[in-house]
C-alpha cells in the first residue's frame, strides 16, 4: 500500500511539473489558504473558540480566499478551456478575482472587531 | 389602467411571432445578426418592441396594485405593516442608528422587545433610504413616511417582473421571458401580498428572491465571479428582510447536488456555486437577527456540505486529468478502501455530534414544514396564525389561475433541453409546490416559479403555433406535400427543412390555437384584475360592504376605537388585547400593550389567554398584577364580522392551556361543540372574553336577539361587570374598551 502511494505521487510530480509557472504560483497561494484555514480550525479544537466572531472571520476568510483562487486557476487552466471559454483573456478573469477578493476581505474585516 | 393592461399583454403575446425564442440566453443580437443578416431592422423591432412590453408589464405590476387606494385609501394594511411602520418612522426620524439600538419599551409589557436584534431590516432601511432619497436628494418635501411605506409594495412588484424577465430569458429565450413577466405581474397570490399599503418584509423579499436567482443562474452560466459576487449580494438583501431566505438557501444546495448527480459539473458550477456559499454565509452574519445561526442551524448545512462535495469531485477530477491512467485507477482504489473506513467513522462522529447538540435542533417553524402534523402536535401559536395554515385546493386555483394549469406543461417544456437553468426551475418549482401546500403562506414562494414555468410552457406553445402559422403561408399545399412525403421517409432523412417542418401543425389549427390562447390569457388577465380589486385590496382595517342600493357602506370601527384610545387615555396606561392587535395598538394608539404579533414570548401569551378564559374575578387580579387599564376586546356580533374575539377565543383557550393546566378546552365546548347559545358549557358563559363581548347586547338587539356571527341566540343576555367598567365601544359595537376598575363595585351600585 505504502509502496502504491509512493508510486502515485512519483507520478503526479512528474505530470506536475509540466504546470505552467502561473499555475504553480496560484496552486502555492490555494496551499497557503487552505494550511491557514486548518491551522485556525486546529486551534479552535485545541484552545477553544473564544472570539467566535473572530475565528468565524479568519477561517471563512481562509476558505473563501481558497476557493476564489481555486476559481480563479480553473479559468485560467489553459488544459481546462474548451470551445468557447477560450476567448475569456486574463485580465478580465483577473480583475474580476480582485473584485471578489477585496469584497471578501471587506467583509470580513467586520468580524474581526 | 385598462388600456395599459391591454397593450402589455398583447407586447407578451405579440413577441413570440416576431423573434423565435433562442435557447440559450448569451447568444442575444450578435448571433442573430451573425445569422440572418437581412434581419437586421426587423431583431431592432423585435428589441424595441421588447423594451416597450416589458415597461409596460412594469407599469401594469405597479397600476393592478392600486386599487386599495382607489376603492379605500392611502392607508398601511393588516397586522404587521403597522409595526414596520412604526419602526420605519422612527428610522427616518431618528436615524438608522437609533434603529439599531432601537429597544421598545411599549410592546411586551414589562418585558419590552430589542427591536434592533429581532427584526428583519430590509424593508424598513429600504423604505427610509427611499424616503430619505426622495426628501434630501430630490428636495419633494411633501412626501410622507406612510406614502413611502404604502408604495414599497407595487414598486417592488414591478421589479420583480423585470428581474423575472431576466431570469426567465437567461434560461430558455426572450419570449418565454417577458411572458414569465407579464404572468408575475399578475399573480393573485403575489397581489394579495403587494397590494399598496400592503408594507411587509414579503414585498420586497419576492422581487429579492427572484433577483437572486437571476444572479445565480447568471453566475453559474458566466462563470463569471463577479456575477458571483452579485449573486450574495442580492442573497444578502433577501436574508435581511425575510426569514423565507432558508428556502433559497436550501434550494440552491439541491440544485447543485442534482447537477452534480447528472454530471454536469463544470468550472462554471463551481465557481458561481463556491461564490454564492461563501460569500452569502459571511454576509448573512453580518445581520444581527442571523448571527451565528448561518453556520450553526441544521437549515444552512446543506449548502457546507455540498460545497464539500463539489470540492471533492473538482479535486478528483483534477487528478484524473493529470494523473495517467494507471496511477489514476490505482489511486481511486486507494482512495476507496480508505474512504470507506473513514467516512464509517466521520459519519458516526458527525451523527452523535448532531443528535446531542442542542443548537443543531431545527428551529419550530421549519420543522412545522417538513413534518405538517408538527405543529398542531407542540406548537399552538403557530398553528394558530391563519397564514400557517394548509391552503384549500380553490386558493390554488384562484391564486394561480392558468399559471397552475401551465405549470406542468412548463416543468415538461424544461425537459427539452435540460440546462442547469431549466433544471433549477424544475426543483423550485415541485419544491414549492410541496411547500405551498403544507403552509398557505408559502404560496407566494410558489407564484414565481409557476409564473416562470407556465411563461415558458406558453411560449413553447405560442412558437410552435406561430411557426406552423408562418411556414405555411407562403405555399399551403406545397407545405402540405413536403409534410406528406415527409411522412413517406420518416426517419430516413434528416436536411434542415424537415427539422423545421417536424412538430409543426395544419395552418387553420395553428390559427384557431393562437386566438385560443389569446382568449386564455385575457381571460386569465381579467380574472387576476377582478381579484385584485375584489378580494385583496381590503387593508381589513377598513371594511365595506354593498348596501341594497349598490352604494358602499364603509365600517372605520377599529380606527374609532384606536384614536379613542389615543385621545382619552393617559399616555403610559397598558392596554390589553389578544396579541392580533398588539402592533395596531402601538402604532395607532401609541399605548403600551402586554403582547403583540411578534410572538416571541409563548407564556407572556399565555398569559393574557388565561386571562381572557378566567372568570371576571380572578382576571381582573391577572390583570392587576400586570398594571393593565384596559382591556379591549373585538366583537362581530352585532355586524356579523367573522374574525372577531370569540371566534378566537379557542386559540386562547389551547394556548393559555400549553402552558397553565387550570385550563382545559374541553372545558369550554358546549354540547357537542364550541357554541355560545344557552347550550354553552357554564364555565365558557363566565369567561372575561364573553362577559366583555355581550355586556349589554341584550339592550341593542333585545333579549331574543341574535348574534349575527354565530347565527345564534346568545347564552347569558344578563351579564353584569363588577370589576370592570365599558368605557367605549365604537360604533358598530367592533371594538369595545373596557376600564380596569382598582376596586371593585359594589353590588348594589351597579
Amino acid at each position: 500500500m505504502f509502496k502504491d502511494v509512493m508510486e502515485i505521487a512519483g507520478v503526479f510530480t512528474r505530470e506536475y511539473s509540466k504546470t505552467p509557472k502561473l499555475l504553480k504560483i496560484t496552486d502555492c497561494f490555494i496551499l497557503y489558504a487552505v494550511t491557514l484555514a486548518a491551522l485556525q480550525y486546529a486551534y479552535m479544537c485545541a484552545f477553544g473558540s473564544f472570539p467566535y466572531n473572530a475565528f468565524l472571520g479568519g477561517f471563512f476568510c481562509s476558505v473563501g480566499f481558497a476557493i476564489l483562487t481555486v476559481c480563479f486557476r480553473m479559468q485560467i487552466d489553459p488544459s481546462q478551456r474548451e470551445g468557447a471559454n477560450k476567448t475569456g483573456n486574463l485580465e478580465r478573469v483577473f480583475a474580476d478575482y480582485c473584485v471578489a477578493c477585496v469584497f471578501l476581505f471587506f467583509i470580513a474585516i467586520s468580524y474581526v472587531g | 389602467m385598462a388600456g395599459g393592461k391591454g397593450k402589455s399583454s398583447s407586447g407578451g403575446r405579440d413577441h413570440p411571432v416576431r423573434a423565435e425564442p433562442q435557447h440559450g440566453s448569451s447568444k442575444t443580437s450578435n448571433q442573430e445578426k451573425a445569422q440572418v443578416t437581412g434581419n437586421e431592422s426587423q431583431s431592432g423591432i423585435a428589441s424595441t418592441i421588447e423594451t416597450v412590453s416589458l415597461v409596460l408589464i412594469a407599469a401594469v405590476a405597479f397600476a393592478i396594485r392600486l386599487f386599495s387606494i382607489v376603492k379605500y385609501e392611502s392607508v398601511i394594511h393588516e397586522f404587521d405593516p403597522y409595526f414596520n411602520y412604526r419602526v420605519t418612522q422612527l428610522a427616518s426620524e431618528k436615524g438608522v442608528d437609533a434603529f439599531w439600538n432601537f429597544f421598545d419599551d411599549r410592546t411586551w409589557y414589562p418585558l419590552g422587545r430589542v427591536v434592533g436584534g429581532t427584526i428583519y431590516p430590509g424593508l424598513t432601511l429600504t423604505a427610509t433610504w427611499i424616503h430619505w432619497f426622495l426628501k434630501a436628494a430630490l428636495k419633494l418635501h411633501p412626501v410622507e413616511v406612510k406614502d413611502v411605506c404604502v408604495m414599497i409594495g407595487p414598486l417592488f412588484s414591478s421589479f420583480t417582473a423585470i428581474s423575472t424577465y431576466l431570469m426567465v430569458r437567461q434560461i430558455k429565450g426572450r419570449g418565454a421571458g417577458l411572458l414569465a413577466a407579464s404572468f408575475v405581474a399578475t399573480i393573485p397570490s403575489y397581489i394579495s401580498r403587494s397590494v399598496a399599503g400592503s408594507y411587509d418584509n414579503e414585498s420586497v423579499a419576492i422581487f429579492a428572491l427572484t433577483n437572486t436567482f437571476y444572479l445565480y443562474l447568471k453566475s453559474i452560466d458566466t462563470g463569471s465571479m463577479f456575477w458571483g459576487v452579485a449573486a450574495s449580494l442580492s442573497y444578502f438583501y433577501m436574508v435581511s428582510s425575510w426569514g423565507g431566505y432558508t428556502f433559497i438557501i436550501n434550494l440552491i444546495p439541491i440544485h447543485a447536488l442534482a447537477l452534480l448527480i447528472i454530471d454536469k459539473f463544470n468550472w462554471k458550477l463551481y465557481t458561481g456555486y463556491s461564490m454564492f456559499i461563501v460569500n452569502g454565509t459571511v454576509l448573512a452574519m453580518v445581520l444581527p437577527v442571523i448571527g451565528f445561526n448561518a453556520v450553526e442551524t441544521s437549515e444552512h448545512f446543506s449548502g457546507f456540505f455540498v460545497l464539500a462535495l463539489m470540492n471533492g469531485v473538482a479535486l478528483v477530477k483534477y487528478l484524473k486529468r493529470t494523473l495517467t491512467r494507471e496511477a489514476y485507477k490505482k489511486a481511486f482504489r486507494l482512495f476507496v478502501t480508505t474512504s470507506v473506513a473513514v467516512m464509517g467513522v466521520v459519519s458516526l462522529a458527525v451523527i452523535t455530534f448532531a443528535m446531542t447538540s442542542p443548537t443543531l435542533r431545527w428551529s419550530g417553524r421549519s420543522l412545522s414544514l417538513l413534518d405538517p402534523t408538527y405543529a398542531s402536535k407542540y406548537i399552538p401559536i403557530i398553528a394558530s396564525v391563519s397564514e400557517h395554515q394548509a391552503p384549500s385546493w380553490s386558493s390554488f386555483v384562484n391564486d394561480l389561475r392558468l399559471a397552475i394549469i401551465l405549470m406542468a406543461s412548463g416543468i415538461v417544456s424544461c425537459f427539452r433541453p435540460l440546462t442547469a437553468g431549466s433544471l433549477f426551475l424544475v426543483i423550485w418549482g415541485v419544491l414549492s409546490v410541496y411547500f405551498s401546500a403544507v403552509m398557505v403562506r408559502l404560496m407566494l414562494v410558489l407564484a414565481p416559479a409557476a409564473c416562470c414555468l407556465a411563461g415558458i410552457a406558453m411560449s413553447d406553445l405560442l412558437e410552435v403555433l406561430c411557426r406552423s402559422y408562418h411556414l405555411a403561408q407562403p405555399k399551403p399545399e406545397d407545405a402540405g406535400r413536403k409534410e406528406d412525403g415527409q411522412a413517406r421517409r420518416r426517419g430516413r432523412r434528416r436536411n434542415s427543412g424537415s427539422s423545421q417542418q417536424r412538430g409543426t401543425i395544419p395552418r387553420p389549427l395553428a390559427l384557431l390555437g393562437i386566438s385560443g390562447a389569446i382568449f386564455a390569457l385575457s381571460y386569465h388577465l381579467f380574472h387576476c384584475s377582478f381579484l385584485g380589486g375584489e378580494g385583496y385590496s381590503s387593508p381589513s382595517i377598513i371594511l365595506q360592504s354593498r348596501t341594497r342600493d349598490g352604494g358602499v357602506y364603509i365600517f372605520d370601527d377599529y380606527r374609532e376605537g384606536y384614536s379613542w384610545l389615543r385621545e382619552n387615555t393617559d399616555y403610559d396606561a397598558k392596554v390589553a388585547s389578544w396579541w392580533d392587535y398588539g402592533y395596531q395598538t402601538t402604532a395607532m394608539a401609541d399605548r403600551t400593550v402586554l403582547v403583540d404579533n411578534n410572538t416571541w414570548n409563548n407564556t407572556h401569551i399565555a398569559t393574557v389567554g388565561r386571562a381572557m378564559a378566567s372568570p371576571e374575578e380572578s382576571a381582573w387580579k391577572q390583570f392587576r398584577a400586570l398594571d393593565v387599564d384596559y382591556v379591549f376586546v373585538i366583537f362581530g356580533g352585532l355586524v356579523g364580522y367573522s374574525s372577531d374575539d370569540i371566534n378566537k377565543f379557542l386559540w386562547m383557550v389551547r394556548i393559555g392551556g400549553g402552558v397553565y393546566g387550570d385550563i382545559k378546552e374541553r372545558d369550554y365546548i358546549g354540547e357537542g361543540y364550541y357554541r355560545i347559545d344557552e347550550k354553552a358549557s357554564p364555565v365558557m358563559l363566565n369567561t372575561l372574553m364573553y362577559k366583555l363581548s355581550y355586556y349589554r347586547f341584550a339592550e341593542t338587539v333585545g333579549r331574543d336577539g341574535q348574534d349575527r356571527v354565530r347565527n345564534t341566540k346568545f347564552g347569558n343576555p344578563d351579564v353584569k361587570l363588577t370589576y370592570f367598567r365599558e368605557a367605549f365601544t365604537s360604533k358598530h359595537w367592533m371594538i369595545r374598551i373596557y376600564e380596569v376598575l382598582e376596586e371593585p363595585l359594589l353590588e348594589q351600585a351597579h
